[in-house]
């Protein structure tokens, strides 16, 4: 036997895209969008592929696959959507069935994509995608326009407060790039963004062809009136926070929900010569969900109401001057509280108090309807407590956008309840903290997440927060 | 307070606390994200165990949980399920590694299984699949709530559609089509008797990010994921290592090549690559421009068809 004819593939190209060789830039979530057959799954092995993110192994198994099954297409006879459709069903089917998270990188900046059917449960994968974006990729079939499923996704994203939206009206091509046509969807756009109060400059309109990959990554000679970026462009270019001023201080008010309190006695990992100065070690671990803090800056805790200054701020072993969101550090406090689990250290005077009621709007997730007066657990940053939905005040009517009487939700409704708590708890509305504001509803037998839950308003204040409220805190 | 040096752990951060624009590189963003996931599953379970098998990934999260607990011992057990068939070299890293970060290890042995008969030999020898009946049983013995995985959404198509936090039944089942949506960063890890649930803190990262992170916390790793000489035949597409459970055929011919491993397994399904990256910075540019992915070079058990691994994770594999 010879090796000639058989050597492995090379392990590296000349063509490779040098991702190693860029600068290690900052790191940006998307979510896709759209109704099923807008050639959302298309879209996005079209960007995969013309970035160069799709390796020679996974290219050659779809065109593989997509020979064997037939595939035509304009694509050089690539089926893109069989790159994100990863399941066994999926690919038997041809739908997306779960949200499928990709990554790949240019030059600029490195990428996280969750990829959302269009389908049956859109609300709930929709939901879980978006929570997590930096921005949102809404796919419009150029024929057809604003249909009621973009309706129903754009209003998920406003109410979700996703910081940036993209809107591609794709199959540009069969509309032979008439621009006419482009602009009629692009205003019908812009009105139900209006209507559903996002900020305009917020809202980018692309004209693409996901098939032919018009506008996808490079900017097409085929719509010379649209003068705007590539999709590409425009990702490597949106700013990943929208919570920063014009000096880069945080806008949203320090929070850090402690995780965990960090008190390690005797059982310590620094140098047996410097254990003696850990015996009394004690600090608050979380990540730190909206804001920054200083060493010195005084803090309020809830529920209790406590005051302390910061006086030191770890992350494993370097003592840090400042910390801020996202990052999982360890506080130290001057002053012994009663902080454990649950509490919420936060920028004193920030966080007034606690309550024991909320009014909130609810994305019903769970096949089973909400019964009203249903008891639930809720889970805010790192508590769980009991719960009781007293009453669903309403429905969003989304078609109209405008909100219905209604007693019960039903999956993928999104709906007004109001819920009292079993415990007090320092809750915010979403506009003011999304971290805070952010809720789960879980089944308190089974444990299914029912529904992802965002305050519009907290109750009345029971108190500064001394905790002394009854009522019990659910162990996990 | 005075800080200490890290004695298991290499104190580094890239994080520069007095910028002027807040963002932190796409590494600290991940290593914060581990971070809580990992304190997340500590702080709501009651007994969690890390699957831990010396490899690259799991080595990640080993060090990433020495972090989340600093100064603090690492506040859990870890578990490997040995397929009898691993590289002498990964297991001597593994007990190495295991004293040094003062943590107690548990090892499955899918050899007692296949002594015994609970197990068949497979015609193709690989044992990959058959850890699934170890790791379980494990889990049953040690009455582990969660467990702790370096899988990562980028090695494959099925994994990319996990959960960070992936509900499992008794029978270890995963089930696809019925995940929890996972909403922010709340996650939900309840769960009835006999459920447990499977915890990824690197999910989101790529091949990529672990060797960059690799480089940036000087983390050890066993040296044969990196180039040395090595008595190799080609099966598959890639070079088999000489071993008495991977013989050559008497067509296959055995050479001496410099080799290194993209991931380390099971003997009888791994393969190495050709590549002389033989220092971390030199892996870091390789991976950069590879144009093949870490399991399509590497893994003979994953060509078994299209859905291999989505099959075995419906049994309960990690």
């Amino acid at each position: 036997m010879t090796l000639v004819t058989d050597t492995p593939a090379p392990f590296i190209t000349a063509e490779a895209p040098l991702i190693s060789e860029a600068p290690q830039g900052t790191l940006f979530r998307f979510a896709t969008a759209g109704s099923v057959d807008d050639g959302k799954s298309t879209l996005v092995g079209r960007l995969l592929h013309d970035s160069k993110a799709i390796l020679a192994d996974q290219l050659e198994a779809v065109t593989r696959t997509s020979q064997e099954r037939g595939f035509g297409g304009a694509a050089g006879g690539i089926d893109f959507a069989l790159l994100t459709d990863g399941l066994r069903a999926e690919r038997e089917q041809g739908i997306t069935i779960d949200v499928a998270y990709r990554y790949f990188a240019t030059a600029a900046r490195s990428f996280i994509l969750a990829d959302c059917p269009g389908h049956v449960q859109y609300t709930r994968n929709m939901v879980t995608g978006a929570t997590t974006a930096d921005a949102v990729i809404m796919l419009i079939d150029a024929r057809k326009g604003v249909l009621e499923q973009t309706r129903r996704h754009l209003s998920v994203v406003a109410l979700l407060r996703v910081p940036h939206v993209i809107v591609a009206v794709n199959k540009i091509d069969l509309l032979d790039y008439d621009e006419l046509a482009y602009r009629e969807v692009e205003a019908s756009v812009r009105q139900v963004t209006t209507e559903l109060g996002i900020d305009a400059a917020a809202v980018s309109v692309i004209p693409v062809s996901a098939l032919v990959g018009d506008n996808v990554v490079d900017r097409s000679a085929l719509t010379p009136w649209y003068d705007g970026p590539s999709l590409l462009e425009l990702l490597e270019t949106l700013t990943v926070i929208d919570d920063l001023d014009e000096n880069g201080r945080a806008t949203e008010d320090f929070r850090l929900p402690v995780q965990l309190v960090l008190r390690p006695q005797g059982a310590v990992v620094v140098a047996p010569e410097l254990a003696d100065d850990y015996r009394d070690y004690r600090a608050y671990a979380g990540q730190v969900a909206s804001g920054s803090i200083r060493v010195g800056d005084a803090v309020t805790v809830q529920p209790g109401g406590g005051t302390s200054v910061v006086t030191g701020i770890d992350f494993a072993g370097v003592e840090l001057t400042e910390a801020f969101a996202p990052q999982s550090v360890a506080l130290r406090l001057a002053d012994e509280l009663d902080i454990a689990r649950g509490a919420v250290i936060a920028a004193a005077g920030t966080l007034p108090g606690v309550t024991r009621s909320l009014d909130a709007e609810l994305f019903w997730l769970d096949p089973r309807p909400l019964a009203p007066g249903a008891r639930v657990l809720v889970k805010f940053g790192t508590t769980v407590v009991q719960a009781l939905i007293a009453e669903v005040t309403g429905r969003l009517d989304l078609t109209t956008l405008a909100v219905e009487p209604a007693t019960t939700l039903a999956v993928n409704d999104i709906g007004q309840a109001s819920i009292r708590l079993s415990r007090d708890l320092p809750i915010e509305r979403y506009a003011d903290n999304r971290r805070s504001g952010a809720f789960l509803v879980i089944h308190p037998q089974d444990g299914s997440t029912l529904a992802a839950g965002i305050v519009t308003a907290p109750g009345p204040l029971t108190g500064a927060g001394d905790g002394s409220g009854a009522g019990s805190e659910v162990s996990p | 307070m005075r800080v200490a040096p890290m004695s298991t752990v290499t104190a580094t951060t890239a994080t520069t606390a007095t910028t002027t624009d807040h963002r932190l590189s796409e590494l600290d963003v991940l290593e914060s994200e581990a971070i809580h996931i990992i304190r997340e599953v500590v702080a709501e379970f009651e007994r969690p165990v890390l699957m831990f098998s010396g490899g690259k990934d799991s080595v990640v999260v080993l060090h990433l949980a020495a972090k989340a607990f600093w100064p603090g011992t690492i506040p859990f057990s870890l578990l490997h399920v040995d397929t009898g068939h691993n590289f002498p070299e990964v297991l001597e890293f593994r007990d190495k590694t295991v004293a040094r970060h003062g943590v107690r290890l548990t090892v499955a042995k899918v050899e007692d299984y296949v002594q015994d008969g609970r197990l068949a030999e497979r015609a193709d020898g690989t044992r990959n699949p058959l850890q699934t009946l170890p790791l379980l049983d494990a889990i049953a013995a040690g009455r582990h709530d969660a467990v702790f995985g370096g899988a990562r959404r980028d090695e494959d198509k099925a994994r990319a559609k996990e959960r960070i936090l992936s509900l499992r039944d008794e029978f270890g089942q995963w089930d696809p089509r019925n995940q929890r949506p996972e909403l922010w960063n709340l996650y939900n890890g309840r769960h009835t008797v006999g459920q447990h649930v499977r915890a990824f803190p690197i999910s989101n990262w790529t091949e990529l990010n672990v060797w960059r992170y690799i480089e940036r916390e000087n983390i050890e790793l066993p040296p044969l994921y990196y180039a040395h000489e090595r008595e190799v035949y080609r099966r598959d597409n890639m070079w088999r290592s000489v071993s008495p459970v991977s013989l050559p055929r008497e067509d296959e011919i055995v050479e001496t090549r410099t080799v290194r491993y993209r991931t380390v397994g099971d003997m009888s399904c791994t393969g190495a690559v050709d590549s002389t990256a033989a220092s971390v910075a030199d892996v870091v540019r390789e991976v950069g421009v590879s144009t093949i992915t870490e399991r399509g070079a590497t893994r003979a058990d994953d060509r078994i068809s299209e859905a291999a691994m989505e099959d075995r994770k419906k049994e309960g594999y990690f």
